[in-house]
């Protein structure tokens, strides 16, 4: 067995050396592959923070994903057609700035994850699941049926988005971008696990009750939980868009939602390290064996029955073994 | 005599046709171990449930420290100073002893639990933690995850954790079951000089350690306290015999 830290460095290593490598060697598609894989594992780390840590099941996480990709659809395309977003009760202009663009995607996600949390966190279990996906599917329908936006159609944006000092056109910066972003969400994620506040919703996981003995709220803490998921994975919608410079109501599908899911069973679930493998299998299996047949995701069934049944730890346990108590 | 710390008053829960506990009355003074003795399905936890805050009681009043805290919830009474330990342990059992404890300093600390520190280097938890585990006996344990310890040892983990809330009244549901005899005798030893930090309302079967140890105890059958009195006076109620201590014997 592989230490799990020396594991998590070589993925991290691996993840840079990729793209690098395609830089190099001037194969800009793969460095776009390797800037999905970023991304969609952002999207995972922020759901394993619910659901790795608190325990939450949420199969409507693609909601976030998808206002984030709105957040910077919206901003962008009034930007790139001069019209301001409001005139009343103050000027709201559109914009193309990355950094700004982020931050509404950050607060509009984590507002939508306390609304949803509070009306969700009452219930648990297979209904906690059936209503945040019913959650999706109502943001789905709301993006298809809102014409101003493009409907069914989506959104494209000419040109991707600006960031301060850098080429985003560039592939390998834009990638810099989203590695960055990934970096920091997994440093923020470790952080939290071994924090007071990770402690005490661990233990709400486990035992409510206890945790209501000693004084605390399991509710709080899984709301807490679940609004720092979405808004990072709100972050990773709006980058996600800005790979694309399109959006779509597909980025609120349940199947992105459950795409999410699938990274972090695939990795391991509650591991740190988990969503990077598992989106890093996922994009390239589609990307290999989708060339072969478009059932590719067969193999993507066939690959996650494996996982269930033989590596409950997912990719990550089978080579580190089990999750240690955290330091 | 002084106030009592926990005070109940005509408590009622029925499940449905059962009727787990009915007008039961009983106090608890400072210094003191008040026991509560009954057979199987008396209503025991259902009483502590009431007075912790898990259950709603049907009738009754509950009061603490002199306050009525029937409305409160668990967690409210916990912060006041009401400290429960469980029948069927309640502990994270996939974390480490020492992280259960912690987790009890953290909540005697009150306040939202912080984002970025670290819970096992902040030195105040620790402290708080590792003192307690080491009056229960537990401090060679404390890196073994909590799965791994035994029935007795798991008890013992409730008991610290209650100790780390520094509570002004412990209510404790059968803290030795399951405990070897050398263990509950330790562990009467210790719950001997911990009520006078604060007092404790205990339920338990070990006869042995339940005449060693109560200043005042309690007979509940059906949901009913049948008496009430000293470790002497129990022993000669003629009801009490028939109805519980005689099948004991
Ligand atoms: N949640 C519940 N729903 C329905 N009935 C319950 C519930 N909890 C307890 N009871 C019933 O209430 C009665 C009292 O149960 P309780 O657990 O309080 O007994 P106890 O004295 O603690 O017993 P033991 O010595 O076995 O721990 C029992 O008849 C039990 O079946
Ligand atoms: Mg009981």
């Amino acid at each position: 067995m592989i230490p799990e830290r020396w594991l998590n460095g070589a993925i991290l290593l691996g993840m840079l050396a990729v793209p690098l490598w395609a830089w190099a060697d001037g194969a800009p598609f793969t460095i776009t592959l390797a800037t999905k894989v970023a991304i969609l594992a952002l999207a995972g780390v922020g759901l394993n923070i619910a659901l790795g840590l608190g325990g939450l099941v949420s199969l409507g996480h693609a909601v976030f994903f998808g206002l984030g990709g709105y957040a910077m659809g919206i901003l962008a395309s009034h930007a790139q057609s001069f019209v301001p977003l409001a005139e009343t009760p103050f000027l709201i202009e559109g914009t193309k700035s990355m950094p700004v663009i982020w931050l509404v995607a950050v607060v509009v996600s984590a507002l939508a994850a306390l609304m949803i949390g509070l009306l969700c966190l009452r219930t648990s279990g297979v209904y906690f699941i059936m209503i945040t996906l019913a959650f999706g599917q109502m943001f789905y329908y709301f993006a298809i049926s809102w014409p101003r936006y493009g409907g069914e159609d989506g959104l494209s944006i000419y040109v991707r988005n600006s960031f301060p000092g850098l080429n985003t056109l560039d592939p390998i910066q834009f990638f810099g971008i989203c590695f960055a972003a990934l970096a920091a969400a997994l440093w923020l994620h470790g952080r939290l696990i071994a924090s007071p506040f990770g402690l005490a919703l661990n233990a709400a996981r486990q035992s409510p009750a206890r945790v209501e003995t000693i004084g605390l709220s399991p509710f709080r803490l899984r709301l807490t939980a679940f609004v720092i998921s979405g808004a990072i994975t709100g972050l990773a919608g709006a980058l996600f868009a800005d790979l694309n410079r399109f959006v779509s109501p597909t980025m609120f599908s349940w199947q992105l939602s459950g795409e999410i899911i699938i990274f972090i069973i695939l990795g391991g679930i509650g591991r740190l390290y988990g969503p990077v493998v598992g989106a890093a299998l996922f994009v390239t299996l589609e990307h290999v064996l989708g060339g072969f047949s478009e059932f590719w995701q067969v193999y993507l069934g066939a690959l996650l029955l494996a996982v269930v049944l033989v590596a409950r730890g997912g990719l990550i346990g089978l080579v580190a073994g089990r999750e240690r108590p955290h330091e | 005599m002084s106030e009592p710390v926990l005070e109940v008053q005509g408590l009622t829960k029925h499940f449905g046709a059962v009727t787990a506990c009915e007008r039961v009355s009983l106090d608890l003074r400072p210094g003191e171990i008040h026991a509560v003795i009954g057979p199987n399905g008396a209503g025991k936890s259902t009483l502590i449930a009431q007075i912790c805050g898990g259950l709603r009681p049907d009738a009754g009043q509950v009061k603490f420290l002199g306050e009525d805290v029937t409305a409160l919830d668990t967690r409210a009474r916990a912060r006041m100073g009401l400290a429960r330990t469980f029948q069927i342990s309640a502990l994270a059992m996939e974390d480490t002893v020492l992280q259960n404890a912690i987790l009890g300093a953290l909540g005697a600390r009150g306040g939202t639990p912080g984002f970025l520190g670290r819970a096992l280097k902040d030195k105040g938890l620790r402290e708080a933690a590792e003192a307690a585990l080491t009056r229960v006996g537990l401090n060679d344990v404390a890196a073994t995850r909590t799965a791994e310890l035994s029935h007795g040892q798991r008890r013992q983990l409730e008991v610290a954790v209650a100790l780390t809330l520094r509570p002004r009244a412990f209510v404790m549901d059968e803290p030795m079951a399951g405990m070897g005899s050398e263990g509950s005798a330790r562990l009467t030893r210790f719950l001997s000089e911990l009520r006078h930090e604060a007092p404790i309302l205990l339920v338990e079967h070990d006869m042995d350690a339940v005449f060693a140890l109560a200043d005042r105890l309690s007979v509940l059958v059906y949901g009913r306290i049948i008496a009430t009195g000293s470790v002497a006076e129990i022993r000669a109620n003629r009801q009490v015999r028939q109805a519980y201590l005689g099948e004991e014997r």
